[in-house]
């Protein structure tokens, strides 16, 4: 078989300002989406966690009627913290599959293509809404299963996958950064651990910030989960209230998530190295 | 930035030097490969070839020096480097939970191949590599063989015009090597492909490489072409006595740790 007449020129005319920028990140979430399809397992997995939080430690706390929510019952208050902590827990340890695919070669081969660093990074964190939107769709039935006030108009949810998305893309990117300065699996696994409770405990996932000792609220107010929680308990729940506003929410959440994204182009050659 | 003057040399490696810490792993490195042959890199284990070939394919920034592939500055245009190039690691890249033709989808849109042209140019190295029946199949269900001629497939999808390979046969049994060997001999007479690679096996060397250059401690001690080479250590000389006249080691002493582990996981997962 003869391919000499090809040309050898690999330069193509874009259709458009970007779109090869588009395609080479979507080609990145793409590879990750289709490992899913090939083994979902993982989502199954993955919905343990919300159903342990919210049958039992939701179904108790409901009764002890201890913390204020501001109207709402318990198990209303806490759900869009759930939701919002299954998103966390999937998205941090997103970066060891970096660590891993480094071992393997594959992050090499991406890192000599043309590809942009960030389409890299991007690519990456697209994947993995993926992942947590499907975990959103289960905190959906199962809340709709305990009788949570939701509320499902369509900008109301269109706001929570916003928010789903966004908290998703940040936790793995800052996963990545993490993979990026310790490079080996089990530093990783370590500092997953040590990070994952602080970031939820030192949020308004589960109890509001009025209750939190002053030092607490501080870390609390740079801690991008409080704004993903208060966004989705606004959307999400039935006569709930916002503590920041939305505008300071999803601001908070954009503002994260560049700030990640940068740091994590510049690390992520480094991963190799 | 486009180099226009003509030059048969694809790769110009310009005093390249890299360090780690006080110990140079890479030492002030000069010299050149013609278009179009198969440059081979010997040298024990730790003389400083997969760093080379690092710096080479932008994934590890020189501490000194420069190179032009193509020529593109390595240092000033990484990214248009890039676009020239193609890499096969000595570590099996190739994703084992993507199918072959999943595989070689996202390298053509990585490297900006639009629509029209992925389909054909899957299709064409498919058949090429002889891969087009298992190529819904997942890549962790291939042999060693079709691995490595996906990579390569992979590597070449965007036609570029100088081919890094690390190591290619290593762990392959005999007649898989042949066929990698076949297919990159095919490489050559189809587009002209300049390929640069490293190897432990002088067979392979003996068989590919128009040029062979024999590293040790980060610099280069012999550059010949292999008959020349034999021809100065002996009238019988092999490659073998080459290697070991010009590095004063057996082929299978020395090696760092991580360097011969990971060889051995490339080897478990070729099978």
């Amino acid at each position: 078989m003869s391919l000499a007449h090809e040309s050898h020129l690999n330069v193509w005319a874009e259709p458009f300002p970007g779109a090869n920028y588009l395609r080479q990140t979507m080609a990145v979430a793409e590879a990750d989406i289709r490992k899913l399809i090939h083994d979902p397992v993982e989502l199954f997995t993955r919905m343990v966690q919300p159903v342990l939080w919210l049958l039992i430690f939701g179904q108790v706390f409901n009764r002890a009627r201890a913390i204020p929510t501001g109207g709402i019952s318990y198990l209303d208050f806490m759900a869009p913290g759930i939701l919002a902590q299954s998103v966390l827990f999937g998205a941090i340890f997103y970066g060891i599959s970096l660590i891993w695919e480094r071992d393997l070669g594959i992050v090499q081969k991406y890192l000599v293509s043309p590809a942009p660093r960030s389409t890299l990074v991007l690519g990456r964190a697209i994947s993995s809404t993926v992942r947590s939107l499907c975990q959103m769709v289960f905190v959906y039935l199962l809340s709709y299963i305990l009788h949570i006030q939701l509320r499902f108009g369509i900008f109301a949810l269109a706001g929570v996958v916003l928010s789903v998305m966004l908290g998703s893309a940040i936790f793995s990117t800052f996963s990545l950064i993490i993979a990026c300065l310790v490079k080996s699996r089990e530093r990783f696994m370590g500092i997953g651990q040590v990070l994952t409770m602080p970031l939820f405990f030192a949020s308004n996932a589960i109890y509001p910030l009025s209750l939190m000792p002053a030092w607490l609220r501080v870390v609390s107010k740079v801690n991008p989960l409080s704004y993903q929680v208060d966004a989705l308990r606004t959307l999400m729940i039935v006569g709930s209230t916002t503590s920041f506003g939305l505008g300071k929410d999803f601001l908070m959440q954009f503002v994260a998530f560049a700030v990640v994204v940068v740091v994590a182009t510049k690390l992520y050659p480094t991963i190799v190295i | 930035m486009e180099n226009t003057a003509p030059s048969t040399n694809v790769i110009e490696v310009l005093s390249l030097t890299r360090r780690y810490g006080a110990l140079i792993a890479v030492d002030h490195l000069n010299f050149s490969v013609a278009s179009g042959t198969t440059f081979g890199l010997l040298g024990p284990n730790g003389a400083g070839k997969s760093t080379l070939i690092k710096m080479l394919t932008t994934l590890l920034p020189p501490s000194e020096g420069t190179a032009k592939i193509s020529g593109f500055d390595l240092v000033q245009h990484p990214e248009l480097v890039r676009k020239k190039i193609g890499y096969v690691s000595q570590m099996l890249s190739a994703d084992g939970d993507l199918t072959g033709y999943e595989n070689l989808l996202i390298s053509a849109k990585l490297y900006g191949m639009p629509r029209s042209e992925r389909s054909t140019r899957i299709a064409q190295a498919l058949e090429f590599m002889d891969l087009a029946h298992v190529s819904g199949k997942l890549v962790g269900q291939y042999s060693g063989g079709m691995i490595r001629r996906l990579e390569i497939a992979q590597s070449m999808l965007h036609r570029p015009s100088v081919l890094f390979m690390d190591e290619p046969s290593v762990g392959l049994d005999p007649s898989a090597k042949r066929s990698v060997w076949e297919r990159i001999g095919e490489l050559r007479r189809e587009f002209g492909t300049t390929i640069l690679m490293t190897t432990h096996d002088m067979e392979e060397a003996d068989h590919l490489c128009d040029m062979v250059a024999v590293m040790h401690r980060g610099v280069l001690a012999a550059m010949d072409t292999p008959a020349a080479l034999k021809a100065q250590v002996g009238a019988e000389a092999s490659l073998d006595d080459v290697f070991i006249h010009f590095t004063g080691a057996a082929i299978s002493e020395g090696g760092e740790l991580k360097d011969v582990a990971r060889t051995r996981i490339t080897s478990q997962r070729l099978g």
